[in-house]
């Protein structure tokens, strides 16, 4: 069948070269994944895996209203996603329910009331493309919003890449130095909010997460020093977009499960080989024991 | 009475409160220190020590009561980056992704521009403030594959860097080798002459003794304040701990 047409590796990567979609699909993902992955060092070295799947899952009765109301979906993700987490802050705070209880009560409420929302207003929302991502049918002012998007979040990290390792890192010395660190928090959030609205595109609300700490965290495995953990995470995160969108063009798979699984197997690989912090420690393995 | 020159005190706490949700942590505590003062902060667990150390950083805030730094408020002190407080050991996430150097720079983070890119100055600062602290070998070293007591040294190297004029440190000698203790009073002594005014946690009665010229009991509010010759009694330190003889706590008195 269509197998046999990649007998050469040549014609494996450019054949789907020649397809318009394909091409805005892979620039596009490489993009997303580049910011998401950014984003996952700071996220993962600050505890925030839950968070992030919870903001990935709350923006999506902001994405359901935005497009009912015919607003840019980004405008409403964003909101949802805010919102959600100041909810949880809200409810921890005045109430003695434990944290993780609070997130995933409201994340799964938020969620809810999303897919409540699309089965009731009528119209051209795809439901599918929402949980699961459609990169390969990416419009034209989707592909703006996202463009813009991803900019705004890669100079946000830009410019307060140090800050934000220092918030990670020791918040009470931020503070004690006099660098706002409510400021930090809620400039974190919004990134936060902001990759999961150009994430969920690539892969989907309910893998979004992935996008968000796989990458980092297989980095984390990688080195010691915080620039090539940023460096190794988005590297990671493109070479899974890329792997997964050819994989799933040539094997007609779902496109953003193929592109998390990627990153699940680069993960793997960093946990059983990495040189200092995998299991089989390959430096060992190639040098001989010391 | 005579009228009090705030400018005389680095710490003026007066009457602070803190709760956290309406659970008050620390309550009515006062505190008084000069430039080129030790004192140590004793009291157990959950006695409000860190409390303490926060109200002063300005980490959280106090419902009552006023505390001047200098003279000046807390929000001006860290501006000026005043304050420089030296965590924990078990208070960092050592797994940080993150260097010696890196962490010292932190303590110029306050005074540099928006980007914080490092200027000649700030460089050197740092390079002094390692060398101080006997590591100069480990500059590109995670703080991961570091000891414990070259950890803490990392961290009394930001606090050099930053220049200022409060120290805090949160159990200083907890968890460090005798090589790192030694290295510590020597810095204590030479932050003395400098002018520097030191609040430092402690669990070791024989620290307190040997270091600081002044000690504050707590438990969630002031059990007694003052030279710790006068203070620092068996008494004060069993109503402190709660009923806890000092026997216990130090070993029989030889």
């Amino acid at each position: 069948m269509e197998l046999c047409s990649f007998l050469t590796l040549d014609s494996f990567i450019t054949d789907p070269l020649t397809h318009d979609f394909m091409r805005k699909a892979l620039l596009m993902s490489s993009l997303v994944a580049a910011v998401c992955g950014f984003l996952s060092s700071y996220l993962t070295l600050k505890g925030w895996a839950l968070m992030g799947d919870a903001v990935s899952h709350s923006v999506m009765p902001g994405v359901v209203v935005a497009y009912a109301l015919g607003l840019p979906f980004s405008l409403g993700a964003f909101i949802f996603g805010v919102g959600s987490v100041a909810l949880i802050g809200f409810i921890k705070q005045k109430s003695r329910v434990k944290e993780d209880t609070v997130i995933g009560l409201v994340f799964t409420g938020f969620f809810a009331l999303g897919i409540v929302l699309v089965s009731k207003i009528k119209s051209n929302i795809d439901l599918h493309s929402i949980l699961f991502g459609s990169p390969l049918g990416i419009s034209l002012s989707d592909v703006k919003q996202t463009i813009f998007i991803s900019l705004l979040v890669v100079i946000l990290l830009l410019i307060f890449r140090k800050d934000l390792m220092l918030y990670c890192f020791d918040p009470r010395h931020a503070k004690t130095v006099g660098i706002n660190v409510f400021f930090l928090h809620y400039l974190l959030l919004t990134c936060l909010s902001l990759a999961a609205v150009v994430g969920l595109q690539s892969v989907g609300i309910i893998l979004v997460v992935a996008m968000l700490i796989t990458p980092g965290a297989t980095a984390y495995l990688l080195t010691d020093k915080f620039d090539n953990m940023t460096v190794i995470s988005v590297l990671s995160a493109i070479i899974s977009s890329l792997i997964g969108i050819y994989v799933s063009f040539w094997f007609d798979l779902e496109t953003g499960g193929s592109i998390v699984l990627a990153q699940t197997f680069i993960f793997l690989f960093a946990f059983l080989f990495a040189p200092r912090y995998g299991i089989f420690k390959l430096k060992k393995l190639i040098s001989g024991y010391k | 009475m005579e009228s009090i020159n705030y400018q005389n005190f680095r710490i003026d706490a007066e009457n602070i409160c803190v709760d956290y949700n309406g659970k008050v942590a620390l309550y009515d505590a006062n505190l008084r220190l000069k430039p080129g003062q030790i004192c140590g902060l004793v009291g157990m667990n959950g006695a409000g020590k860190t409390t303490f150390f926060n109200a002063l950083t300005g980490f959280v805030n106090i419902s009552k009561g006023k505390i001047r730094i200098n003279g000046e408020s807390v929000r001006s002190a860290q501006k000026d980056q005043t304050i420089a407080y030296v965590p924990q050991n078990e208070g960092i996430d050592s797994q940080f992704p993150i260097s010696v150097w890196d962490v010292v720079m932190m303590g110029r983070y306050g005074s540099m521009n928006i980007f914080r890119s490092p200027r000649e100055s700030d460089v050197q600062a740092v390079k002094d403030a390692i060398e101080r602290v006997d590591l100069t070998d480990h500059l590109s070293t995670p703080i991961g594959n570091l000891s414990g007591g070259q950890r803490k040294r990392t961290f009394l190297a930001r606090a050099i860097a930053q220049r200022a004029s409060i120290l805090l440190l949160d159990e200083p000698f907890s968890g460090v080798d005798i090589r790192t203790e030694k290295l510590i009073s020597e810095l204590f002594i030479q932050f003395k002459n400098e002018g520097k005014t030191i609040l430092l946690s402690t669990h070791d009665m024989i620290h307190v003794r040997e270091f600081c010229d002044l000690v504050l009991l707590i438990n969630k509010t002031v059990v007694a304040y003052g030279e710790t010759s006068e203070v620092f009694t068996p008494e004060n330190i069993t109503t402190t701990f709660g009923g806890i003889s000092p026997d216990f706590l130090f070993g029989p008195e030889s």
